[in-house]
């Protein structure tokens, strides 16, 4: 999927960067999708479309498409801002944590890092006190545990911790 | 009647003490595995089902098709409270229900929900009661051509309504079906667009994708717009309920239109999440308020809900006389019959009387059942919404984190769902339709297959979808859907000047 | 209930006899699971083998055979490739089990996907599932000599073959079935064998392979017949299923002068480098499970082969069963090119 465009440094994210970055990004996905269908093969063979067929001309039409998207957006009024710094600012500071701890998922376990999100959002951008952090960054995966591991029998990915408490 | 006695007996067979009391067990566990995104009713099903081997079956049963309804019920309360989809069917919930969310209408919209979904239910199970063998029949006569007719019916019905730029629906829709060829290729048995990746093996789920676009992108903005939920201010009225439902009477059409599309996709079977797309993309065109959809108007919560209900109950009843399953939970409830010994099969309604009319009993009780119990939490449901964002927000994410896992047990697609979420960010901020890429996500690959199954049957030839009388129907209405814009408009203008004279 | 089947009662009463004999005689094991052990379907929820895998989940559950849980897991993706990849990845951990179907040797070789059952531990093989060609009830086609004259006097394609899935075992038998005939048919994929038996109903195919689980209500409903079944000798099941037809009266292919054998394992396998002695505990648990009534029944209405194999037996079953997949599959043209 599309990653988040880098931001202009100096004047701020204008809304036509961004949307051009965004076209830019499923054009490049499209091309993507093209190649891969490439080497699967893109005939009509006897018996209908081969594997590749229809996903060639899905990633020609997204090509097309995000050539009039980025035409469009190039066009577009100059002037409209994406978003405020301080609002992107805001957004960062729930995709940071939550990229941290996708990445620590297959590390610490679910468990582990779930206590460790919820402890971190509570304290950082709630202010709450220790106290109530702590109980409820514990209770709610336990809960989760009890859930999903004794309830539903799902089991969900778990780290060292649970390794030592032999669960 | 003889139908009517059987139920009667059938009610006989359901109303003992030990059944009602697994009646509301199931429907409790049923909303809370609705609730939670990824532990769909099939998993939920799936998980409980070895512990019914020691129950008798009528009994086992009613467990389980009572945990199916209240799963169906509470995939709504998460689109409408926090646009997280809890089922794939409720995603077009979250379109009308969550904007009436955000308005401080949530006590509202979860009303309109179930009784809608509650009103969905009740039809299919009349249906089931009167005319099982016939609608049995009609179910055979769907072959892949039908098959692909229907789902082309279903894009149809959907595509060319949103206010977005052309191109950008295009543009999302065509990186939808990108996104549903990952995988294995299931007409030839390859891979294809995997690029080697071990990862990318099972291809992108639907559920990840929707989690992340949805739910996650959802968080993202309402950072943005400073860390509360727009919905804070909603009071907590008892009679919200008794409000609302002197309201609905008048979406009496929406709510039999939705019906019936949703009975039919339940039988043919495509399933209850096609049906919720077709019925919101339908009653957007037919109501008079149209253009309203999508910012929280009631009649968008009705018509999804109501066709995704229908569906689901009639998917159960190819599964039953015919032994296909219409929806992958009715495939899981079809090996609890197998393991209980009974055959599904067009003998099952013979020989297996009280089985079979005690399940149907338990169709009328259990949803009747359910919607009390779920409209009795309303209020309830919408009191979360005044918890702290602060604190909501972190469980909200570890919930759609689980919700990921669990779909393939697999921790690549808990960083997919926040690819998606990030994406669904700048999406949604540049204006690009989510709903489009999520259906043909949803749809792409079923599409294909039907499409390239038939080409197998008719050695090549396109001609196989107008070559009987059902697919060329079908196929017409499809693009009576698609054009429908450009047809009203020359309606009125050849009837102008006739009124007018 | 009323729904219980009489004729098996006494089956049941005796295996359950012998359930509580296995389970008093059982010796203290030297290996016992310490926590949750997992159980992999390489396949999606609602199929052959899933329902196999839970029926046994139930069975462990229900007789309480083994003191910690045990969980399905499904990791379809792939052909399944996903879920023999995760035990592959496990090397060492005696708290997974897999179950198999012919995927195990199809996968790696239609998708290059690198796995083998040599990445794996064999643990016990709990039955073969048979193999029935099956037509329309109302077709004209009264027996197997039949249908193979009316395909060998039809246009090459004009037959199609409804099968599950792609370049898996259903095709294979179909390529093998047109070797025997001689005459091209037209194989169409399905996503399951259930939805593979209601379109030979509604008549949109002309025969399928069906696993006899899959197709015995319709056949029991009157619309599906039975030609031929795929392998060495008749189907043990005696009881009338349709009509004064039982699963023993299906003729052999070989006898229809279709000379195809095909069965299809159910197998439990573990990751490799696990102790032996956990390796035991397992085929004791199976075998456990096998004597059950619940399993009994599941073999009867299914009518499975119940061969049972372990050790050595059972690896050098599968290692010949692997040849024959790269054979068969060699001269179907089903490799993957890279």
């Amino acid at each position: 999927m599309s990653n988040p465009p880098n931001e202009p440094q100096s004047t701020g994210p204008r809304h036509r960067t961004v949307e051009v970055w965004v076209a830019l990004c499923i054009l490049a996905l499209g091309a993507i999708t093209m190649i891969g269908s490439l080497q699967v093969g893109i005939g009509w063979g006897a018996e209908g479309p081969q594997s590749g067929f229809f996903p060639f001309y899905v990633g020609l039409i997204i090509i097309a498409a995000s050539v009039i998207n980025v035409v469009r957006a190039w066009a577009g009024p100059g002037a409209r801002l994406f978003a405020e710094w301080d609002q992107l600012a805001q957004v960062r500071k729930v995709v940071i944590p939550m990229a941290i701890y996708v990445a620590a998922v297959p590390w610490i376990g679910i468990y582990v890092a779930s206590a460790l999100l919820i402890a971190g959002f509570m304290r950082w951008l709630g202010r709450y006190s220790w106290l109530f952090t702590l109980c409820l960054s514990v209770a709610l995966p336990i809960v989760i545990y009890v859930t999903f591991e004794q309830w539903f029998l799902v089991p969900l990915p778990k780290g060292p911790l649970e390794d030592l408490l032999g669960l | 009647m003889e139908s009517i006695g059987d139920l009667m007996g059938g009610f006989a067979v359901v109303l003992s003490w030990h059944n009602f009391i697994y009646m509301l067990l199931g429907i409790m566990l049923g909303v809370i595995i609705g609730v939670l995104p990824g532990l769909g009713g099939a998993n939920g099903i799936a998980i409980l089902l070895p512990l019914t081997f020691s129950m008798p079956p009528t009994s086992a049963i009613i467990l389980l098709s009572c945990i199916y309804w209240g799963a169906l019920f509470g995939g709504a309360i998460t689109s409408i409270l926090f646009n997280i989809p809890g089922e794939p069917w409720s995603v077009a919930t979250t379109f009308d229900g969550h904007p009436m969310a955000q308005k401080g209408q949530a006590g509202e919209a979860l009303t309109a929900a179930f009784t809608s979904s509650f009103v969905g239910a009740l039809f299919a199970v009349i249906v089931i009661t009167l005319a099982a063998p016939l609608v049995a029949a009609f179910a055979l006569q769907f072959g892949p051509a039908e098959k692909f007719s229907v789902f082309f019916l279903a894009f149809c019905s959907f595509i060319g309504m949103g206010k977005e730029p052309p191109a950008k629906t295009v543009a999302a829709m065509m990186l939808g079906f990108a996104l549903a060829a990952v995988g294995t290729d299931t007409v030839t048995g390859g891979l294809r667009l995997t690029f080697g990746s071990t990862e990318l093996l099972s291809g992108f789920d639907f559920l990840v994708a929707v989690i992340g676009l949805f739910g996650i992108g959802e968080i993202l903005l309402t950072m943005e717009e400073g860390l509360s939920f727009k919905g804070k201010a909603t009071g907590i009225n008892p009679t919200v309920v008794w409000q609302t439902w002197k309201t609905l009477p008048r979406y009496w059409l929406t709510s039999l239109r939705s019906c019936v599309i949703g009975c039919w996709m339940g039988i043919t079977p495509a399933g209850a999440t096609p049906a919720s797309f077709m019925s919101y993309g339908i009653a957007k065109r037919a109501s008079k308020d149209g253009e309203k959809f999508g910012t929280g108007e009631i009649e968008g919560v009705v018509a999804p809900e109501t066709a995704a209900h229908a569906a689901g109950t009639s998917a159960l009843l190819p599964m039953l006389a015919l032994g296909v399953p219409g929806s992958p939970t009715a495939a899981v409830l079809l090996g609890g019959l197998l393991i209980w010994g009974l055959q599904p099969g067009p003998l099952l309604f013979v020989e297996q009387k009280d089985f079979v009319w005690g399940l149907i009993a338990s169709m009328y009780l259990g949803n009747i059942v359910g919607l009390v119990i779920v409209l009795t939490m309303v209020p309830m449901f919408a009191a979360i919404l005044r918890v702290p964002f602060a604190v909501v927000a972190p469980v909200i994410l570890v919930i759609c984190a689980i919700g990921a896992y669990t779909v393939h047990n697999n921790t690549f697609d808990v960083i997919m769902m926040l690819v998606f979420g990030v994406a669904g960010y700048f999406l949604k901020k540049c204006n690009y339709p989510l709903a489009p890429m999520v259906l043909a996500i949803v749809l792409g690959d079923k599409a294909e297959e039907a499409f390239r199954q038939s080409l197998l049957l008719s050695s090549g030839s396109v001609s196989v979808f107008w070559s009987s009388p059902l697919v060329s129907v079908i196929m017409a209405l499809g693009l009576v859907a698609l054009f429908w814009t450009a047809i009203s408009a020359a309606i009125s203008r050849v009837l102008k000047p006739i009124f007018a004279r | 209930m009323a729904m219980t089947d009489l004729r098996l009662r006494s089956i049941a009463i005796a295996a359950a006899a012998s359930v509580a004999a296995s389970l008093c005689a059982a010796p203290a094991n030297a290996w016992e699971p310490t926590r949750t052990v997992e159980f992999i379907v390489p396949a999606g929820t609602g199929g052959g083998a899933d329902q196999m895998a839970r029926m046994i989940q139930g069975i462990i559950a229900k007789h309480h055979l083994m003191k910690q849980t045990m969980v399905v897991v499904n990791k379809a993706g792939g052909a399944g490739g996903e879920g023999f990849l995760d035990i592959k990845g496990a090397k060492g951990n005696p708290h997974k089990l897999v179950i198999t179907l012919s995927n195990l040797f199809t996968t790696p070789l239609a998708t290059g996907i690198p796995f083998s059952w040599k990445d794996m531990t064999p643990v016990a093989m709990m039955a073969l599932d048979e193999f029935v060609l099956w037509t329309n009830a109302a077709s004209p086609y009264k027996t197997a000599q039949d249908y193979v004259a009316a395909i060998k006097g039809g246009t090459p394609g004009q037959f199609k073959m409804g099968g599950t899935g792609s370049k898996q075992e259903d095709q294979i038998i179909t390529v093998a079935l047109e070797n025997a005939i001689g005459q091209k048919m037209t194989y169409v994929p399905y996503k399951g064998g259930g939805e593979v038996a209601v379109q030979l109903v509604g008549k949109h195919i002309d025969s399928t392979v069906n696993n006899p689980i899959e197709a015995v209500a319709q056949w029991r409903a009157g619309t599906l017949r039975p030609l031929c079944v795929f392998d060495s000798k008749a189907l043990p099941v005696k009881d009338k299923i349709a009509g004064d037809m039982a699963w023993s009266d299906i003729p052999t292919c070989k006898s229809q002068g279709l000379d195809i054998e095909y069965l299809m394992l159910r197998g439990i396998f573990m990751p490799a480098g696990v102790p032996k002695e956990a390796v035991e505990y397992y085929v004791e648990l199976l075998k456990k499970v096998r004597a059950t009534p619940e399993w009994a029944q599941l073999m009867h209405d299914g009518a499975f082969n119940q061969s049972f194999m372990t050790g050595a037996d059972y690896t050098k079953w599968v290692e010949n069963e692997e040849k024959r997949h790269r054979d068969l599959m060699q001269k179907a043209g089903f490799m993957a090119k890279n």
